[in-house]
Parts: C-alpha cells; sequence; structure tokens
C-alpha cells in the first residue's frame, strides 16, 4: 500500500452517543445492542476519490444567486483547514455544506413553516480541498428555527457539514454553530456530545482576518478528519 | 503541540437533500455501463415503533467485479473499471424504502494494508496460507435525523460460501449474523436482493463499531 494509515476507534467522549434523550427521535431511532467490532479492511481504508474537477468553481458562493443577485442577511465568510489526526492538511477532501435562510428557513419541501423563503438562497453549497486542505465558503448567517414537537425549543444558527476524507472510515458530517448565541447552551443535538472541549471545536471563531472589510464578517473553522500515519515521518 | 482530535459528528438532519442528493447517483452501474453481474438492492428502514423512516440517507462503497477498490490504497493488479467508481447514495421515500442498481463485487483481501501480495495470492485458494479474503460486500453509511452520527454496516450476498469465513460476519453471533445477508428480491428480470435495515428493536440490524 501506498499511503499507511491507522485509524484509531473514536474518543467517546468526543462524539455524541446515539442515545440523547434530550433529543426525542433518538428514543426510537438509536439502536439498543451494542456494536460489533470491524475488521479494518480494504473495504474500510478505501472510499470514493473526488477531484477538484467534481464541482462547478462558483458553488464555493452561496450569497449568490445563478443570476448573480445577492441572498438577504448578514453576509459573512467560512473558513478553515481540514487535517488528520497528525494536523496534515487534507487535500481532495469534498465538503458539502447547507443552511437555513437569514429567517431560519430552509429552501427545502418539508420545512413548511411560516418565516419567509428567499429567492436568491438556496444555502447549499460544495468544494474540494486543494493541496494545503484550505476551504472557504461565502454565504450569509442563517437565523434560528423553532422546531416543531418541542415547547418553545429553538435550533440555534448552524450550518450542517458533510465530509469525505480519504476513506470510508473518515467519512462524516457535522454541523457547526456560531460563537457566543445562547441558544448553543440549549441546543440538545450540541449538548449531546459529553466533552465541553469537543462541543467548543464545533463553534467557529469569530475572525476579523477571513472576512473583507466593509464587507462581510469572518468565521474560522478548523475541522479533523479521523487517520493518523502509523509510522512517525522522521524529520 | 497541538493535539489534533477528530471533529464531532452531529445528525444530518431533515433537510438535506437538496444539497446532497443528485439524480442518478443510485445507480453504481452508470446507466449498465460497469462489467459484472448487475444487482438491483431494494429494502426498508424502520424504527424501534415498527414504523417507516423517510428521507434515510443511505451511501453505499463497494469494489468492482472483480474484487478492486477504485482507490490509490488499493494498489492490486486486480482489473480497474473505468465505469465503475464503487459509490452511490439515495435516500428513503415516505415509505421507508430506497433502491440502488449496481454489480456484484467480486471478493476482497480481508487485511487493511499489503493488499498486493495477497492478491498475488489468489489463484491459489481464497482462505488458504494466512490469506484470508472477505465475503462479495457492499459497506453501508446510514445518516438520519434522530441519528446523532453515522452508523454502519454491511451487505452480504445469500448463497454465498465465503460468508461462512469472513472476518467481519464471523464477529457476529450466528443468530445476528444472517441479519447482515441480504434475502433474494422480488423484481423480475435483474438479479434482486432485498435488504431491510431496522434502526432499533425486534429484528435489529447488526450495526459495526465506526
Amino acid at each position: 500500500m501506498t499511503d499507511d494509515i491507522e485509524y484509531r476507534d473514536y474518543a467517546k467522549g468526543a462524539q455524541p452517543p446515539y442515545l440523547t434523550p434530550n433529543y426525542k427521535s433518538t428514543k426510537v431511532r438509536s439502536p439498543n445492542k451494542p456494536q460489533y467490532k470491524l475488521p479494518r479492511t480494504l473495504t474500510e481504508a478505501t472510499g470514493p476519490v473526488f477531484t477538484q474537477d467534481d464541482v462547478p468553481a462558483d458553488e464555493w458562493d452561496l450569497s449568490t444567486s445563478a443570476t448573480g443577485e445577492t441572498a438577504l442577511g448578514q453576509l459573512m465568510f467560512m473558513d478553515g483547514v481540514i487535517t488528520d489526526e497528525d494536523g496534515r492538511p487534507m487535500a481532495n477532501t469534498l465538503i458539502e455544506i447547507w443552511q437555513a435562510n437569514a429567517a431560519g428557513r430552509y429552501a427545502h419541501a418539508v420545512d413548511t413553516r411560516d418565516a419567509p423563503l428567499d429567492p436568491n438562497f438556496t444555502g447549499a453549497g460544495r468544494i474540494v480541498t486543494g493541496e494545503d486542505g484550505h476551504y472557504r465558503f461565502k454565504t450569509i448567517r442563517p437565523g434560528a428555527y423553532p422546531v416543531p414537537n418541542y415547547e418553545n425549543y429553538w435550533r440555534p444558527p448552524h450550518i450542517h457539514i458533510s465530509l469525505f476524507g480519504r476513506s470510508f472510515m473518515s467519512r462524516m458530517i457535522t454541523q457547526c454553530y456560531f460563537p457566543g448565541d445562547p441558544l448553543n447552551d440549549e441546543c440538545h443535538i450540541l449538548q449531546g456530545i459529553p466533552e465541553a472541549v469537543a462541543r467548543d471545536r464545533l463553534v467557529m471563531k469569530f475572525d476579523p482576518s477571513v472576512g473583507v472589510n466593509g464587507h462581510a464578517l469572518g468565521y474560522r473553522l478548523d475541522l479533523v478528519l479521523r487517520g493518523r500515519r502509523a509510522t512517525p515521518m522522521v524529520g | 503541540m497541538t493535539k489534533y482530535i477528530p471533529t464531532a459528528g452531529q445528525t444530518v438532519g431533515p433537510f438535506y437533500n437538496y444539497a446532497l442528493m443528485r439524480d442518478g447517483e443510485n445507480d453504481l452501474t452508470g446507466g449498465g455501463k460497469a462489467s459484472g453481474e448487475t444487482v438491483v438492492i431494494e429494502g426498508r428502514v424502520t424504527e424501534g415503533s415498527g414504523a417507516p423512516v423517510r428521507d434515510v440517507l443511505l451511501e453505499i462503497w463497494q469494489a468492482n467485479s472483480h474484487g478492486r477498490y477504485n482507490h490509490p490504497a488499493d494498489d492490486s493488479d486486480r482489473g480497474l473499471d473505468e465505469n465503475f467508481r464503487g459509490f452511490g447514495r439515495t435516500l428513503s421515500d415516505e415509505d421507508g424504502c430506497f433502491r440502488f442498481v449496481t454489480i456484484k463485487p467480486g471478493a476482497v483481501p480481508a487485511e487493511g494494508a499489503g493488499g498486493s501480495s495477497v492478491g498475488e495470492s489468489a489463484a491459489g485458494g481464497r482462505t488458504g496460507g494466512g490469506n484470508v479474503w472477505q465475503a462479495p460486500h457492499i459497506a453501508i453509511s446510514i445518516f438520519a435525523s434522530g441519528l446523532t452520527r453515522r452508523l454502519v454496516t454491511r451487505l452480504y450476498f445469500p448463497g454465498e460460501d465465503a460468508n461462512a469465513t469472513d472476518p467481519a460476519l464471523s464477529g457476529i453471533p450466528e443468530g445476528d449474523r444472517e441479519r447482515l445477508i441480504a434475502k433474494p428480491g422480488d423484481g423480475g428480470g435483474e438479479k434482486s436482493i432485498r435488504f431491510d435495515i431496522v434502526l432499533q428493536g425486534e429484528g435489529e440490524t447488526p450495526f459495526f463499531e465506526e
């Protein structure tokens, strides 16, 4: 094999358990039985390969519609680096993001609440990282929204992130949040992660250096995908 | 020194399909161009109450008909198929039902590393000499609202002798093992198999640690 990568088990406290009672639907969707050990085989060490040619170059910008109109809301950049557990930049990582609009409504048929849709905002973007593992999206800050079947419970503003790393083992989907929002502390999904430091890693950092003066705010979020080199590199 | 801890997973939620789904991604054959035996996989996802679960994101990953993964970590001499990438995605409909069209994968070695030396011994027998082979199988990732992160399982094919010696299946108690072996399907014409996924409770699908 050309790329000798080791995949350690996820640290339990740094990932949410499947059963999170405050998040109601986990009560009927979390498996009861313990999970079985899966040998790490070639199946797990491989996965779909993506290149920058797979994604149209304009999909990094969610804030501009197909006809060139600007979406309503607070313009912002979301910027960061994707690494593995050795801190090595992860090239050719497909990142797909999606989010609600500034009023807290998704452009999705199932989201029928009475907040307005924005004809200039779909809320979906994609990029594939280059050699430096860097990604950057331009978007608008999403609104909070109330969750049906709960009593006055609102999801905090958040952006969904789907990541394909170098193999099946590093495939993951997560969400990121905004610093200082009081709804973060009430969020059953974010608070389902046991360790505070692991939760904090999903909260973006306000960082004017990745914004654009006079135009858009900047937020930074670095992401770490599972996998490290079995033999440390020397020198 | 900075520690790089893997980012925590979070639920995919209910509203992803306009961002993640693209037409045709549940047909891995590219409309019949891939070489090998075409297989239609149909199934249904249910939760602990027995109710079907809609909008479940299902992703499959598999080797081609020669048992080769389309990925640089598989540097074996098993043949690549330029018409077969090995990755598919779909989502369950309002009745919890999903469908993939793919080809039956070949056997692949059990080891994660050193694949080429194992591959060279294929002609000499697929389980002997310490070189363990896996039965044909498909890796499955499951994401859904109400799942805090990914669930991982595998689909195996009915009637395969190699299922008896497959290292992943062997780690599962016998009564549970059969739940990972697809049932013959009811689709006419094409070879068709059925693989239902029970997230919780009676008949719960065996899931693997990620």
